[in-house]
C-alpha cells in the first residue's frame, strides 16, 4: 500500500510511557508498534483511560516517549512538530476566548507568517467548510460546544497538514452535525491527501471513517488488535454506506476485538 | 471539606433561584440610579436639619449648607489642589504600575527573581506605606513632590504586582500544548496567549492600585513638604478652625478617588469582557 518512495506518515517502534505520580509510576502505554501510511485514516479505539490522547501527544511530540522512537514523514517526531508537518485538534476546543471565529482559525497562520490577503481568503475558505458562515465574527462564549469543535477542526486544517490528529474531535456534537463532519472529514482527507489518526470511543464512526481501526486495551495501555475495514476506500465512502451490511459486519468485527481484549471489557465505548 | 462546603453553596443556590419567581425582573438602569439619588438627598436633608437644631456643634459636623458655600467659594483652589494631588498620584499610578508588571514578568521568567521579590512584596503589602512619608518627604527635600510620588507608587506596585503575577500563571494547559504544537517561538506564545491571559488580573490590579494611589499621595501631604495639595488644605483647614472648608476640601478629596477608580474600573470592564 505504501509507496516505498515515500516514508510512512507515522511509525511507531516499541514505544512505551510511564508517568511519575504522587500516588506511584502509572504505566500509559507499553510496547506499542504502528505504522500509518500516508493518505491512510486510522482510529484509535479502547476504553476510557487505555492511553489513546497519550499515544497521540507521543506523536504529535507534545509528550515524550519513555522509550521507543515515533517517527513522522522519515523525521523525528521533534523535528516534524518543528517542521509543522501535522495539525491537530484536541479533545476540548481550546479556542482563544478573546478571539473570533476568525481571528482563532487564523492563529495558526499568522503565527507562521502568511500575509493578510493570503490569510483572510483562506480563513473564509475554512469557516465555509465547517458551516460556519453566520458566525464568523463571534466570540467562542456565543458558540455552541459542537460550534466551538468545529472551529478547532478548521484550526487544524488551515495549513492543509499531510497529517491530522485528532482526538475525539465529534464527541461533543449531536449525531446529525457528526454525521455530517465524518462525510466532511472524509472529503477533506481525501482532497488533501492527509493522514489521518482519530480517536473516538464510538464504534461505528471508528469504522465508517477508517481504513484501519486500532482497538487498545488498557492496564497497561498496549494495542490488542488491527482491524482492516473491507469497505472500500475511505475516501469514497458516503451516508448509505451506514445502512450497508458490510458495514454492520465490520462493527461487529471491531466490537469482538474490544470484548476479546483483556481485562473486563469496553467500558466508555458507545456502541451506538 | 472546601469541595463539601461549595456544593452545599451551589445547592443552596440553585434552591433559591427555584424558589424564587417565575420572572425575575432587574432593575432598570433609571432606577439603579435613582435609588442611591434619593437615599443621598434624604441623608442630607436629615443631616442639615440636624445641623441646623443646634443639637450638634459646628465644628463637629458643619451642615451641608455651610460646606456647600465653602466650596462655591473655594472652587478654583479646590481644582488646583485636586490637580496637584491628583498629579502626584497619576505619576505614582503609572510608575507603580510600570515597575510592578515588570517585576512581575521578571518573577515569571525567573525563578530565582520570584523568590527574591515576594518577601518585598509581602513587607510592603502589611507595612502602612504612607508611614514613609515623614522620612521620603525629608529625604528629597522640603519643596519636592517626588516624596509623595514614590508613595503613591510603592502603593500601587503591589496590588500590580500581585494579580499580574497571579494572572501570568493561568495559561491553559491546552494553549500550551496548542503553542507548542505550532511551535511558536517563546516571544509568540508570550504574546499570543500568556500576556493576554494576564491582561485582566492586570486591569483589576491597576483598579485596586488606582484608589491606593490618590489616598498614599493625599494622606503624605499631611507630613510636611510643599502645600497646595488637598491634603495640606485639609489639614490647615482643620488647624485655623476652618471645619466646613476642611469638609469641602475632603469632599473634593472623595470626587478625586472615585474619578480615578471609575477610569480604571471602566478600563478592567473592557479588557475583561472576553475571558
Ligand atoms: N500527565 C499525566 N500524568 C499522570 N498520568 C497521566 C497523565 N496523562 C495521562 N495519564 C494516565 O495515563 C493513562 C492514559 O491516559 P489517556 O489520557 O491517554 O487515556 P485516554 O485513552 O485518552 O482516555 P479517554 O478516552 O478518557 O480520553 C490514564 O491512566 C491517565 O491517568
Ligand atoms: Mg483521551
Amino acid at each position: 500500500m505504501t509507496p516505498t518512495s515515500t516514508p510512512t506518515a507515522v511509525s511507531a517502534r516499541g514505544v512505551d510511557k510511564t508517568f511519575s505520580t504522587k500516588q506511584g509510576e502509572v504505566v500509559a502505554l507499553s510496547g506499542i508498534d504502528l505504522d500509518v501510511a500516508p493518505g491512510e485514516f486510522i482510529s484509535l479505539i479502547g476504553p476510557s483511560g487505555c492511553g489513546k490522547s497519550t499515544l497521540l501527544r507521543i506523536i504529535a511530540d507534545l509528550d515524550s516517549p519513555s522509550s521507543g522512537t515515533v517517527e513522522v514523514f522519515g523525521t523525528s517526531a521533534h523535528q516534524a512538530r518543528l517542521d509543522q508537518r501535522y495539525g491537530i485538534a484536541f479533545q476540548q476546543a481550546g479556542l482563544l476566548p478573546w478571539r473570533t471565529v476568525t481571528g482563532n482559525i487564523a492563529l495558526p497562520l499568522e503565527l507562521h507568517g502568511v500575509g493578510p490577503a493570503e490569510r483572510a481568503a483562506r480563513v473564509d475558505e475554512l469557516v465555509a467548510l465547517v458551516g460556519l458562515g453566520d458566525f464568523a465574527q463571534k466570540f467562542p462564549d456565543q458558540l455552541s460546544g459542537g460550534m466551538q469543535q468545529r472551529v478547532a477542526i478548521a484550526r487544524a486544517l488551515a495549513e492543509k497538514p499531510a497529517l491530522l490528529l485528532m482526538d475525539e474531535p465529534f464527541g461533543a456534537l449531536d449525531e446529525m452535525t457528526r454525521e455530517y463532519m465524518q462525510t466532511e472529514l472524509l472529503r477533506i482527507a481525501a482532497e488533501t491527501g492527509a493522514a489521518v489518526v482519530f480517536v473516538t470511543h464510538s464504534i461505528p464512526e471508528a469504522v465508517y471513517l477508517s481504513d484501519r481501526v486500532v482497538v487498545m486495551s488498557p492496564r497497561p495501555g498496549r494495542i490488542a488488535d488491527i482491524v482492516p475495514m473491507r469497505l472500500g476506500r475511505a475516501a469514497d465512502r458516503a451516508d448509505d454506506l451506514r445502512e450497508d451490511g458490510a458495514f454492520f459486519e465490520m462493527i461487529t468485527a471491531v466490537r469482538e476485538a474490544l470484548h476479546g481484549a483483556p481485562v473486563t471489557g469496553p467500558r466508555g465505548v458507545e456502541t451506538r | 471539606m472546601s469541595r463539601v462546603t461549595t456544593s452545599r453553596a451551589v445547592a443552596s443556590r440553585a434552591t433559591a433561584s427555584r424558589n424564587a419567581p417565575a420572572v425575575e425582573r432587574a432593575p432598570s438602569s433609571a432606577e439603579r440610579v435613582l435609588a442611591p439619588v434619593i437615599l443621598g438627598v434624604v441623608v442630607i436633608v436629615l443631616w442639615q436639619l440636624l445641623a441646623g437644631s443646634g443639637l450638634i456643634e459646628a465644628y463637629l459636623l458643619p451642615s451641608p449648607a455651610a460646606i456647600g458655600e465653602e466650596i462655591a467659594q473655594f472652587a478654583p483652589s479646590m481644582a488646583s489642589a485636586a490637580g496637584l494631588t491628583g498629579l502626584n498620584a497619576l505619576i505614582g499610578l503609572l510608575a507603580g504600575t510600570i515597575v510592578g508588571i515588570v517585576a512581575a514578568l521578571l518573577a515569571s521568567a525567573a525563578r530565582i527573581v520570584d523568590g527574591m521579590l515576594a518577601p518585598i512584596v509581602a513587607a510592603l503589602a502589611v507595612v502602612p506605606i504612607v508611614a514613609l512619608a515623614p522620612v521620603l518627604n525629608t529625604a528629597f527635600g522640603a519643596d519636592a513632590q517626588t516624596g509623595r510620588q514614590l508613595i503613591a507608587a510603592l502603593a500601587a506596585f503591589v496590588p500590580v504586582f500581585i494579580n499580574t503575577a497571579r494572572g501570568l500563571r493561568q495559561t491553559r494547559p491546552v494553549h500550551r500544548d496548542l503553542m507548542r504544537a505550532y511551535a511558536a517561538t517563546p516571544w509568540q506564545a508570550m504574546r499570543t496567549i500568556t500576556l493576554r491571559t494576564a491582561a485582566p488580573f492586570t486591569f483589576t490590579g491597576i483598579r485596586l492600585a488606582s484608589s491606593l494611589a490618590v489616598i498614599s499621595a493625599l494622606v503624605a501631604e499631611y507630613f510636611g513638604g510643599p502645600r497646595g495639595g488637598l491634603g495640606g488644605l485639609i489639614s490647615t483647614s482643620a488647624a485655623s478652625s476652618a471645619y466646613a472648608r476642611a469638609w469641602a476640601y475632603v469632599v473634593a478629596a472623595i470626587v478625586l478617588g472615585l474619578a480615578f477608580y471609575l477610569v480604571a474600573l471602566a478600563i478592567e470592564r473592557a479588557v475583561a469582557r472576553r475571558t
